[in-house]
């Protein structure tokens, strides 16, 4: 390591710089983001705290490994551009990843400092950049890459798409997303909500990648304005990616659920997030506001759901969650946002039916007490039902947030990329390659619901090996090499001997 | 991408034609598919059904009725103007085949829909016999696209101003009771009227399509909005329908779901034409 940056590793202190936040009394009322963010002296004073290990594990959490302690070292020294450009050599979308990402699970647990201490906030560091430079209008306009006169289709402008569409037009691509909604940026845009992911965000990273020479064409359904053997042949792309996500809601098919008032999820969120349904009637979309609004799952989405319904002014938001809270699913950053702005959590507890009125509105949700039980194949413990425990609880909207799985659309329609029993696109995961030659897939689409992250990190493994496939499309067997990889075509870190020896030491 | 109106044409009170650019929609729509729409940035996202669309020309032709604020608000655009979204063509094809006698029952604004339907089962060889029914002669539309495509045309109004006195399903009880051979029935419009002529088919056996006007959001299978049960099975009409077996939906269900934002709708309209009267007086 060279002697100027030894002498800049940090004094690590216990805890992390706190990160200012609305008072949750305030912050319910409107639909304002939460945390204010870093400064700049805020973001230097954390970034001191990295040890700058020279073979940082923080990195291998990273599924887009971003070279953290790199950037975090430019952080010190206040070249806050410098540092967002380091970022974006592997993550386009550093502003949305700072704020969604589960840095708890990903590069924050492996942070060295965490053994004993709480771990470099990478997370907060990573959105200040971001906003620091978009906000200081820093950044310089991109150096456009010669075209190599390819061209690649994408479908879905979810986290997957838009990382994929950046790396290939960076490389000279030129990259086209087809988006089915109006509006770019699939579930960070009709899903996240505005307090926790404000669409001026989103929207700026979308744009910095339209300055790259991303096209994004909206209002477009593959699968049913043009099937995927059309992108291909008659649009003539060189190949095609899929990132369509998991926007197919889940039902628990208990008696009653198509009641009036009772949502899914994606469509509670979707009123509310993209479609702007709390400024109504400004705004023509409507959405039903509950006094008392049920949420049945305790996963992200239903903190968002929850939060939301506050905001939309419900007396009382519930959790419903049938395991206990050690179980739920939920960032424990998002479950502590929900408790501390009142959300109240009925655990243990499963739905089993619903009763309306005779208009068929929601009125009541039957409830049922559950006990934990042996692990179940998730590894957490079953629920078992307490017989005779049953009761009522009064309700005018429910929220079922219980997961979403991926759309059909595609493999109905193109039946020659096949999916997997749970209704996943069967994808190599190291290469994205299906079962049809020519398109690649990645993020929720061939995981089931997961994270933004992870999509993203799909994407990258996916763009790599689509520019090996695009270059060497003659190669005997390619797709048979990329369907069966047990790697991925990411180049490796660099480890140097001498760094190897320091983390050693 | 905006979508050009090429042209608007009353058809009666409150209901208008509108022939719509948007050409990978047109190219790809089948009978029986719908778009779904939005006019403007703080606009909601409706469906509507197809009507005609011209594969050379990239058009679409779509004809609503004026109930809620954005159909209103449609219904003020003119030639010229542009919508900010249209998206489609969305929910399954008909199923096209030859039939036999195929008795088609319209009611308001289900009655373009029909159109490319009737249109692809004559090409195929079926027996047309087409019921058209309204509250009165002058709310009839688009009886010149049916006349050159149907083997009957038989017009219902429920004022008597038009044809026989009373509703498309009493034209058609005397269809069935009349013991002619009828192979399929397809109706589209109200959902009262779709029930009624599902009930009146369900003792002959007949088999009998129905084209479901849910509520919708995306369109595409992500909101569950649209859900229907049929045959006692969630199912959502924007992908598994807009047709369904009129024999196992339950209407009653699919009438409470409709009324769900009643409320909402009314003071959303009422807003909408305050809004207008206002800037016409000061226009």
């Amino acid at each position: 390591m060279p002697e100027d940056k030894k002498r800049r590793r940090g004094k690590p202190t216990p805890k992390k710089t706190p990160m200012r936040e609305r008072e949750p009394l305030e912050r319910i009322k409107h639909f304002l983001e939460v945390p204010y963010g870093y400064s700049p002296e805020e973001a230097v004073q954390e970034a001191q705290r990295c040890l700058m290990c020279p073979r940082p594990f923080c990195v291998e959490g990273c599924p887009v490994e971003i070279d953290i302690p790199g950037f975090i070292d430019l952080i010190v020294q206040k070249d806050f551009l410098g540092a967002l450009l380091k970022i974006k050599e592997t993550n386009s979308l550093p502003a949305i990843c700072g704020r969604v990402c589960p840095q708890e699970d990903q590069c924050e647990v492996k942070c060295v400092l965490s053994k004993r201490w709480e771990p470099v906030a990478i997370g907060r560091l990573e959105r200040f950049v971001a906003d620091y430079v978009a906000e200081h209008a820093l950044e310089p306009p991109p150096t456009l890459p010669e075209p190599n006169g390819y061209k690649v289709a994408i479908v879905g402008s979810g986290p997957a798409g838009l990382t994929l569409a950046g790396m290939m037009a960076k490389w000279g691509y030129k990259a086209v997303i087809y988006e089915a909604l109006h509006e770019p940026g699939g579930v960070l845009t009709y899903g996240i909500p505005d307090f926790r992911l404000p669409p001026e965000v989103t929207r700026r990273e979308i744009n910095d990648l339209k300055k790259l020479g991303v096209e994004i064409i909206t209002d477009f359904v593959v699968g049913k304005t043009a099937t995927v053997d059309q992108l291909l042949n008659e649009f003539g792309y060189d190949a095609v990616f899929l990132g369509t996500g998991a926007g197919l809601p889940r039902f628990m098919n208990i008696p009653g659920e198509n009641l009036v008032g009772i949502y899914s999820a994606n469509e509670f969120l979707t009123r509310v997030n993209l479609m702007k349904a709390y400024k109504f009637p400004e705004y023509d979309t409507p959405v039903l506001k509950g006094k008392r609004v049920a949420t049945i799952g305790a996963g992200n989405v239903s903190m968002d759901a929850a939060r939301c319904a506050l905001r939309l002014g419900a007396e009382e938001s519930i959790i419903v969650y049938r395991r206990s809270a050690e179980e739920m699913p939920a960032r424990i950053e998002e479950i502590h946002h929900a408790e501390e702005e009142g959300v109240k959590f009925h655990l243990l507890t499963l739905p089993i039916e619903y009763k309306g009125d005779e208009r068929g509105w929601v009125k009541k949700i039957v409830l049922q007490k559950q006990e934990l039980g042996e692990p179940d194949e998730s590894g957490r413990r079953r629920p078992v039902p307490i017989k005779g425990s049953e009761y009522e609880m009064d309700v005018d909207v429910v929220v079922v947030a219980i997961g979403q799985v991926p759309t059909p659309l595609i493999h109905q329609s193109q039946p020659d990329i096949a999916i997997t029993k749970w209704n996943t696109i069967d994808a190599n995961y190291e290469t994205g390659a299906t079962t049809k030659p020519g398109v690649f897939a990645g993020g929720d689409c061939i995981r089931g619901a997961a994270t933004v992250i992870l999509a993203m990190g799909d994407a990258r493994k996916a763009a790599y090996a689509m520019d090996y496939y695009i270059k060497n499309k003659n190669k005997p067997g390619i797709w048979e090499e990329l369907r069966s990889a047990k790697e991925s075509f990411v180049p490796k870190r660099e480890v140097s001997a001498e760094e190897e020896e320091e983390t050693e030491a | 991408m905006p979508y050009k109106i090429l042209k608007k044409e009353t058809l009666a009170p409150r209901i208008k034609l509108m022939e719509i650019e948007a050409p990978y929609v047109a190219r790809a729509a089948r009978p029986g598919q719908f778009i779904v729409l939005r006019i403007h940035e703080q606009g909601e996202r409706i469906p509507i059904t197809i009507g005609k669309a011209d594969k050379e020309r990239g058009v679409l032709t779509i004809a609503f009725q004026e109930v809620g604020k954005t159909t209103y608000h449609l219904g003020t655009l003119e030639a010229g103007d542009e919508l900010l979204d249209v998206v489609g063509p969305l929910g399954k094809p008909s199923e096209i085949d030859k039939f036999g006698t195929v008795v088609a029952v319209g009611g308001g604004i289900g009655v373009p829909l029909l159109y490319p339907i009737v249109k692809a089962l004559k090409e195929v060889g079926n027996r047309i016999i087409m019921i058209e029914g309204a509250r009165s002669a002058d709310l009839l539309v688009l009886e010149d696209w049916f006349r050159p495509i149907v083997d009957e045309l038989r017009i219902t109004t429920d004022d008597g101003s038009r044809g026989r006195k009373g509703f498309v399903s009493d034209e058609l009880r005397d269809i069935l009771e009349s013991g002619q051979k009828v192979d399929r029935v397809i109706a589209v419009g109200p959902a009262i009227m779709m029930k009624v002529v599902s009930e009146l088919t369900r003792p002959y056996g007949i088999p009998t399509i129905v084209s479901l006007n849910s509520i919708m959001v995306d369109g595409t299978g992500m909101c569950g909005a649209c859900r229907v049960e049929v045959d006692g099975k969630t199912m959502f009409a924007c992908v598994d329908g807009p047709e369904m077996d009129g024999h196992k939906v339950d209407f009653d269900l699919l009438m409470k779901r409709l009324d769900a934002y009643k409320a909402m709708e009314k003071e959303s309209l009422e807003l909408f034409l305050k809004t207008k009267e206002a800037s016409n007086a000061r226009g």
